[in-house]
């Protein structure tokens, strides 16, 4: 306006003429970050069968080994249970372990995990009693331990909702000055979902010490990726929140670790959340209640089952010469040997509380539920004494 | 801090504190969430606008002044993932206050709210109980365009896990308040829009008791019948039953406060007084609480009633435009008609 007057008052036009307008320009604009560093790896980043394997810990790699090898007996054995109608439902990660076990070893005991239903191996390699892991889809109990004892919340069935507990937490953990990190896993179709999207952005803007691992293993049950999104890669989703994406191969567990402890270290030091997608593969049906035949080519497993996270490592062990037949053998009877116990404690019939029903709604039962709990304990009375 | 505006320092200012200066409902919110924080480190507020702003109703006004951006947080503009965090931050041991910045918006929300915010507890077995209070500005009379008038409270109570409260006076919305915050399990803290500013001779220094959450009170004695009623619609029946006494209805009101836990005792005890009871509240009356409540009443008093429980409620239409939502809103002529339905004989 000022500026405008001040023209006219300095140029000369004829009397009588309107000045020409002249467009102020906005004020300048600035992207707030080079979106540049925040972009993700033009391919999955692999170390294994790459040279720089070379530097990677040889105790990790035995330790990634055992675990991936007792992974995916865990993954049998529990399908097998499904099919004596032991568990209800078990969504397999055959094929995924590489992802569940490196991400999960990459945080230290004082960080949190924040699961989705498929993730009990990551789970367990926490430390999580095999069984334990399991109350949820065996159904006896929602939840069948203490969150707060292995700091794992509770494995999370409505998809990516767990994601902004992740970030609460995290930002709960700062305001209090513990150096806490949290790790969110959520697989390729909960990236769909708006809770996805705002769990990124409040860690952003708080900047939240917060992982956020994808695990685009191909299929949202049946739906395949492309169905899912426009984006040229789910890592690239980071950039439009100001955070930096990665892009790793998830079957490749020696460059899921590596790129797990960077991405925690970086949400320790303050230095914010990372947005984190591990390529990978779900070998099985998506549950056993699933028939993948219906929406993918056998051509299409065979191609991954040849890019198999257990071989990957095992071919990289054995031309270094870590691993030899003994080596395999007594990872295979460690695995053999918890499968063996999981199946005997799984075999007992677990013994419920139906008046547990009403111990944990409220810390004090209303009036109204104390009359409900004691209808159901005449009923049970009334059932035993029948 | 703008205490100037509160209780405290009106009664402060006014030189006698017998004497307090009348304060609003909003007023005594805000107190409550002050002097909640100032106790509890652990007591945090966030949502859209509380921070700078102090709310679009200024009801946190003052508290990020008072006690920093990390105790009272204006979040990015997402109510889903405002709830989902604050599940997260009770996890770690916050205890966070969120607010809702209206009825119809807390919506996005509900995903979190049903799933995890009621059920935490349950899903952990008393693990990860969820102290988390949920603040909604609800209900009309403010002439609100759409999507910022609507009673909620239906879908919250139809929730296992949600305690759901609501005042009707300054002193019920201090005392209620405190206690919300102070439960172990997450409430749904119904504020309504249009007693914000109503007033009351209220001090903080010396506020009424703060009964626990789940207790009804009874706001006026009667004898001929029993109004039932909670939040908005408790000063339009208190009303209605001063209108009542000219044409010889001498009637009780109780004021619920809080719709889970329900207080089955002190409604029964006076319906059971009374043998007639109308329901009124504005939300919609086709499975609305007023449903529940007429359900219970019957259930546990038919002997003792004169008539059939009555109830005046909002019509069973999406909150009108603001030109027409006193066609909507149960009046004092609607409840007083209800009442004469209930001088009622069998088999007329
Ligand atoms: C909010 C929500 N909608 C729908 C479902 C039902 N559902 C369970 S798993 C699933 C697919 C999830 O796919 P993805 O996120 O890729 O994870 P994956 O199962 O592959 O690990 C769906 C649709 C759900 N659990 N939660």
């Amino acid at each position: 306006m000022d500026s405008l007057q001040q023209r006219s008052s300095t140029v000369q036009e004829p009397p009588g003429a309107v000045p020409a307008y002249r467009p102020t320009p906005p004020p300048a604009w600035q992207p707030r970050t080079d979106p540049a560093p925040l972009l993700p790896e033009a391919e999955p980043l692999r170390v294994l069968g790459t040279d720089a394997v070379a530097d990677a810990d040889p105790a990790l790699l035995l330790r990634l080994y055992a675990e991936l090898i007792r992974g995916r007996r865990y993954n049998t054995q529990a399908t097998a249970l499904t099919k004596q109608g032991r568990l209800a439902v078990y969504p397999s990660t055959t094929g995924q372990e590489a992802c569940e076990i490196a991400a999960a070893l990459a945080l230290e005991e004082r960080d949190w995990l924040f699961p989705s239903y498929r993730d009990t191996l990551a789970a367990v390699a926490r430390g999580l009693d095999p069984v334990q892991a399991l109350t949820l889809l065996r159904g006896d109990w929602h939840t069948g331990y203490d969150p707060h004892e292995h700091r794992i919340a509770p494995l999370c069935t409505p998809l990516a909702t767990q994601l902004p507990h992740a970030v609460g937490l995290a930002h709960a953990a700062r305001l209090k000055g513990d150096d806490v990190v949290a790790l969110a896993m959520v697989g390729d179709g909960g990236t769909s979902e708006g809770d996805f999207h705002e769990a990124l952005n409040f860690a952003a803007v708080w900047q939240a010490p917060v992982v956020f691992l994808v695990q685009n293993n191909g299929f949202a049950i049946s739906v395949p990726l492309a169905k899912q999104t426009a984006a040229p890669s789910l890592a690239h989703k980071a950039v439009g929140y100001g955070m930096p994406g990665r892009l790793v191969d998830g079957n490749d567990a020696v460059a899921v670790h590596q790129v797990l402890t960077e991405a925690v270290a970086r949400a320790r030091r303050g230095g914010g959340p990372t947005l984190v997608e591990a390529v990978t593969y779900r070998i099985d049906a998506h549950t056993n209640a699933d028939d993948a035949t219906r929406y993918r080519a056998a051509g299409e497993v065979e191609a991954w089952r040849a890019h198999d996270p257990i071989l990957l490592l095992e071919r990289e062990l054995t031309e270094r010469g870590l691993l030899d037949e003994d080596g395999r053998r007594a990872a295979a009877e460690a695995a053999e040997t918890m499968a063996a116990e999981l199946r005997e404690r799984m075999n007992a019939d677990p013994v419920l509380d139906p008046m547990e029903l009403f111990s944990h709604v409220y810390a004090e039962q209303t009036t109204q539920l104390r009359e409900q709990a004691a209808q159901l304990r005449a009923e049970l009375e009334a059932e035993g004494e029948a | 801090m703008t205490t100037a505006t509160t209780g405290t320092a009106a009664a402060k200012a006014g030189g006698n504190a017998a004497k307090p200066k009348p304060a609003t409902m909003a007023q005594a919110l805000q107190r409550a969430m002050r002097d909640a924080m100032a106790e509890d480190p652990t007591v945090h507020v966030m949502g859209e606008d509380v921070g700078t702003l102090g709310g679009v109703f200024r009801v946190t006004d003052g508290l990020a002044k008072e006690f920093g951006e990390d105790r009272c947080t204006d979040t990015p503009l997402a109510e889903a993932g405002i709830l989902g965090a604050a599940v997260g931050m009770a996890m770690y041991g916050l205890r966070p206050v969120v607010e809702m910045q209206f009825d119809a918006f807390a919506y996005p929300a509900f995903e979190q709210l049903l799933s995890h915010v009621a059920k935490m507890r349950n899903r952990t077995r008393g693990a990860m109980p969820m102290p988390i209070v949920i603040r909604v500005p609800y209900g009309g009379g403010i002439g609100g365009v759409e999507h910022h008038s609507d009673s909620s409270e239906a879908y919250y109570m139809a929730t296992p896990g949600l305690h759901v409260v609501t005042p009707a006076t300054v002193e019920d919305a201090y005392g209620l308040l405190r206690a919300a915050i102070a439960s172990d399990d997450p409430v749904v803290f119904l504020e309504p829009k249009r007693l914000y500013w109503s007033k009351s001779d209220w001090s903080p220094e010396a506020p009424a008791p703060v009964e626990p959450i789940g207790k009804a009170v009874v706001r006026r004695r009667g004898t001929g019948a029993t109004l039932i009623t909670y939040g908005p619609s408790v000063p339009v029946c208190l009303e209605a039953a001063e209108a009542a006494q000219a044409e010889g209805w001498d009637l009780e009101v109780v004021d619920l406060r809080s719709l889970v836990p329900f207080d089955d005792e002190t409604v029964c005890a006076s319906v059971r007084r009374t043998g007639r009871a109308v329901v009124v509240h504005e939300s919609t009356g086709f499975g609305g609480p007023g449903a529940e409540i007429a359900a219970r009443v019957t259930e546990r008093c038919f002997h003792h009633l004169e008539a059939p429980v009555l109830r005046v409620a909002g019509f069973d239409i999406p909150y009108p435009p603001p030109m027409l939502e006193r066609h909507h809103l149960p009046g004092v002529d609607r409840v007083l008609d209800a009442v004469a339905r209930l001088q009622w004989e069998a088999g007329s």
